[in-house]
């Protein structure tokens, strides 16, 4: 393992290039980028299979990153909105795959609103991505439904609406894995897209993002320099892979684990007040004073490893749905007259 | 007591040669009342008496309360189609009690509910009336029931005045309560007590008469969306992802009943499908694709505005080159249009779905038993040709119970098209996604689970290579679509073949499709007898094949019978083969009812005076 280690390969005998994709066509310093590279090296550490994983996207900067990123996987760029319904019907060939989509806040806000409600009320098992930088990136930088009310943006005049929480969509969707994180605290993307690969629901992960090309001014809420003054992390967070087993030198009180289905745990220690993100109940308030005190709030917000997945839903065969033989889709000869005679 | 002095002697009685097994009977009731049990309990009946019959519903966008009528055409001669006269009308309803009354044809029987204190105001009819809620009400029906089983008391009486075999009835109930005794026996009895006050109090006035024959044996009844699932269960779906629309539904909800009996694993119990109803036909198509994409064999099924809605996605599987099976059980458009009438307007839209350069296999069944063939077959077209495969049904064929030929189980093995696993890496030299290796047209395509290093590959709706890797380069662009131009021209030699019928010394033709079928034939049997011998092609699938170019070019002129309102297939038609544009003659009726044979008659004779 040691000589492993070495040469720079992980446990599955793949070294960290073989988890990359393309060169990336994306601005220089975008926090898309940032991500990506997180996606890359959560994989490689976590030694998964890049032919276990399926990329799935939408329509805009962020959803071009999938090239970026897992080069051996497969993927689909699918429709501006339309992803979640794309990634349901193909996990659905073969449930052993891991869904990693990425998406943006127009993506999954605006035109995907529906569909991002939906996906989360069927609890796909699936990491869903959303690289949130309040503006239209690819149509020259107009307001998304997630840049603050008076944002201000050059050639598009003042945002006149109230801004739309991806993360308070998603608690009220209930969906059973809720995290934000900044594109700026690359450790904490990490963790956290670490724990969503583990968890069997899904796992959103609202990421600010900045766009260094159209909405990195100091004051604007999705940039580099506002993140970094405003964010307020609920905890230091540590994913635990299932081989490993590290003690934990937490004095009592200021650390919370989370049992993950595959055995795997998170480890959240306090960093302020209490916070338990197994508890529905009192997000909202806590979303709502952090907005209050302009903090940008980040960290494993709600957490349910209880709930069915979609698949927990269906009661499926062993083998990928894909691999069945003809034999096993089609009905036996016999059984025609049969059903001929149901006919009346 | 009563006795025949007493019996309700029709105001005038009609004199007339007794008519036997030729006739329309039509119900008037009101929408949500449950006449549809009654309905097709006469339906079943007749048919099982051997007598060709169909049954249509004509029924409102509501769910209670507006009229709604359900018509039952019987035919010695075996004609199907919806007449545009009524013979027997069955009035149940106050407020279609006039315009019923003169519907009917001269001399016509007017069977009516007597509590509706309205006047019979004409004397060229045979007017009975009915106790129905007298009946119902001696009934041992609870009475949340009643108005259930006061149905029952006009299919007693029009089984005694026409001669419904009463053993037929009861088959009939037996099947649609499914053998369970109490309803069948509730349902009966009012049948029983209903004929048998017919036969004490009224006197026969009228010519109609039923009688068995024996031209159903080996025929099965069913409806259109039916036979589309059972199809698709037998071609192997293993994904429905679906979203309600009229008249759609019952085609998903008809996999939902019969997946479980034909396609669980009879070993494990697992199930080998999934079915989704999704929020939107957006998602609906979008999972569709995503499981066409991913290996299944995926199905949704929608109508009109559903298609509109699936656009998008429908013009991403056509460029991703990914299979799917699409049904359009079409309804009058444009707009929500009349949601519960029968048209044929999505032939254009359907064919061409999407933005760009997109045109699509599309198969027109033209019979119950054929939205069963043609529903496994679409399987197969779709996944060799790896794109969307559209099946254009409607409101009549989808929703309404047929007499058709018994389904036949598919004559050909399951065709999955040309996929890679694993071991097919082995010794593969040069494979990229979307490389035409065999010079047709269809690439190689792997699955998602395909573990080879190799396989993977980045699916996408915008610019690619062969390789799948994102281009803007406009060679690249122009190969991309010119291949599958190819593809889509090797497609057409595999559509399944039209259906050609020549009659002795016809030197003009007809081409339809679809529910028309019925129609067309009967229509084409009138105007042989008015010396006008006419050939018929019935399509079968879009794009055309080389024989319906021939049948074009070997007739003088050639109607094409359709309907909506802009002759979208004779359009099609002029496309494919333009020297003879002027020679094809569009004749369409829209009005929302299933197209009669006197119209098509009507129509031919007047372009032929001409």
């Amino acid at each position: 393992m040691a000589t492993q280690r070495q040469s720079k390969v992980n446990l599955v005998n793949l070294s960290k290039s073989d988890y990359r994709g393309a060169p990336t066509t994306l601005c220089q310093g975008c926090g898309h980028n940032s991500i990506n590279s997180q996606i890359i090296t959560a994989c490689y550490e976590l030694n998964i299979l890049p032919e276990d994983i399926v990329k799935f996207s939408g329509i805009g900067c962020s959803s071009k990153s999938p090239t970026y990123f897992l080069e051996r996987s497969f993927g689909f760029n699918g429709l501006h909105g339309r992803m979640p319904s794309l990634a349901t019907g193909a996990l659905f060939a073969d449930t052993t795959l891991t869904g990693i989509a990425m998406s943006g806040d127009g993506d999954t806000i605006s035109i995907g609103m529906g569909q991002f409600k939906h996906v989360m009320r069927r609890n796909l098992p699936m990491v869903y991505i959303v690289a949130n930088n309040g503006v239209y990136g690819l149509t020259k930088g107009q307001f998304s439904a997630t840049a603050e009310e008076g944002l201000a943006l050059k050639g598009h005049g003042q945002n006149p609406y109230m801004p739309i929480d991806i993360v308070w969509e998603a608690v009220v969707g209930r969906a059973t894995f809720v995290a934000r994180s900044f594109a700026g605290d690359p450790k904490q993307v990490r963790e956290l897209l670490k724990a969503a690969l583990s968890h069997r629901g899904i796992a959103v992960l609202d990421i600010i993002s900045p766009c260094v090309t159209f909405n990195n001014q100091d004051d604007a809420h999705h940039s580099y320099a506002w993140g970094k003054n405003h964010e307020v992390a609920l905890h230091d967070l540590s994913y635990v892979p299932l081989a490993e087993d590290i003690m934990v030198d937490y004095e009592e009180g200021e650390s919370k684990e989370v049992d993950m289905h595959d055995g795997s745990r998170i480890m959240l220690s306090k960093l302020g007040a209490d916070y338990d993100p197994t508890d529905r109940s009192k997000i909202l308030c806590m979303l709502e004073e952090a907005n209050k005190k302009q903090e940008l709030i980040t960290g494993l917000i709600y957490i349910d490893t209880e709930q069915n997945s979609l698949f927990d839903m269906y009661n499926l065969p062993e083998e990928p749905l894909n691999r069945l033989t003809n034999d096993r889709i089609r009905p036996r000869r016999e059984t025609m007259d049969k059903v001929n005679a149901m006919m009346f | 007591m009563t006795t025949v002095e007493t019996k309700i002697q029709p105001d005038k009685a009609i004199a007339s040669d007794p008519v036997v097994n030729d006739f329309s009977i039509s119900v008037a009731t009101m929408n949500g009342s449950g006449s549809q049990t009654s309905n097709l309990t006469l339906l079943r009946a007749l048919f099982k008496m051997g007598i060709p019959v169909s049954g249509k519903n004509l029924f409102p966008s509501n769910i209670q309360g507006l009229p709604t009528w359900y018509t039952i055409r019987v035919s010695k001669d075996g004609y199907l189609a919806r007449t545009e006269t009524v013979e027997i009308m069955v009035a149940m309803n106050a407020a279609t009690f006039a315009k019923d009354q003169a519907a009917l044809v001269p001399g016509g029987v007017f069977f009516y509910a007597n509590d509706i204190k309205q006047a019979i105001t004409r004397d060229d009819i045979v007017a009975y009336p009915m106790p129905v809620k007298k009946l119902a009400k001696e009934s041992d029906a609870p009475a949340s029931l009643r108005t259930y089983v006061a149905n029952m008391v006009y299919v007693g009486v029009l089984a005694q005045m026409l001669g419904i075999d009463p053993q037929r009835i009861e088959q009939a109930l037996d099947f649609h309560f499914k053998g369970k005794e109490k309803p069948i026996k509730l349902n009966l009895d009012v049948i029983e007590k209903a004929a048998v006050w017919a036969k004490e109090n009224l006197a026969k006035s009228d010519p109609y008469f039923v009688e068995d024959l024996d031209l159903t044996e080996g025929q099965i009844m069913a409806s259109g969306n039916t036979a589309g699932a059972l199809g698709s269960i037998y071609g192997g779906v293993q994904f429905v992802s679906w979203y309600p629309i009229t008249p759609a539904s019952s085609l998903a909800e008809s996999c939902i009943d019969f997946l479980p009996m034909l396609r669980d694993d009879p070993e494990t119990g697992k199930n080998t499908y999934a079915v989704v109803q999704a929020e939107d036909e957006l998602a609906a198509i979008g999972m569709a694709v995503g499981a066409g994409w991913g290996g299944l064999r995926s199905l949704t099924s929608t109508s009109g505005p559903g298609i509109s809605l699936m656009t998008e996605y429908a013009s991403m599987a056509y460029y991703a080159e990914t299979p799917v099976v699409i049904w359009n059980v079409q309804r009058m458009g444009p707009s929500t249009g009349l949601p519960t009438r029968t048209s044929q307007g999505d032939i254009n839209l359907t064919y061409y779905l999407g933005h760009g350069d997109t045109k699509h296999i599309v198969l027109l069944p033209g019979s119950v038993n054929e939205c069963f063939e043609l529903g496994w077959k679409a399987f197969d077209l779709a996944e060799r040709f790896q794109t969307p495969v559209f099946l254009l049904s409607d409101l009549d064929m989808g929703m309404n119970q047929w007499m058709t030929e018994p389904f036949e189980y598919p004559d050909k093995e399951i065709d999955r098209g040309k996929v890679l696993w694993e071991e097919d890496f082995e010794g593969l030299e040069n494979w990229g996604r979307y490389l035409d290796i065999d010079g047709d047209g269809i690439p190689y395509r792997t699955l998602p689970g395909n573990r080879h290093a190799q396989s993977g590959y980045f699916a996408r709706g915008t610019g690619h290579d062969d390789y799948a890797n994102y281009t803007e380069d406009p060679e690249d662009w122009v190969k991309g679509m010119d291949r599958l131009l190819v593809k889509f021209e090797n497609a057409r030699k595999e559509m399944p073949l039209p259906e050609i019928v020549s009659r002795d010394g016809a030197t003009i033709g007809v081409i339809a499709f679809g529910s028309t079928d019925p129609a067309v034939c009967e229509a084409l049997d009138y105007l042989s007898e008015d010396g006008k011998e006419i050939d018929y092609l019935r399509l079968r699938a879009l794009p055309v094949v080389d024989e319906v170019r021939e049948f074009i070019r070997n007739h003088e002129r050639v109607y094409v019978v359709e309907m909506n309102r802009d002759g979208q297939l004779h359009q099609i038609l002029s496309l494919e083969v333009p020297e003879r544009a002027t020679q094809l003659i569009s004749l369409t009726h829209n009005d929302g009812l299933p197209l009669t044979a006197k119209w098509i008659q009507g129509a031919i004779l007047d372009e032929e005076r001409n």
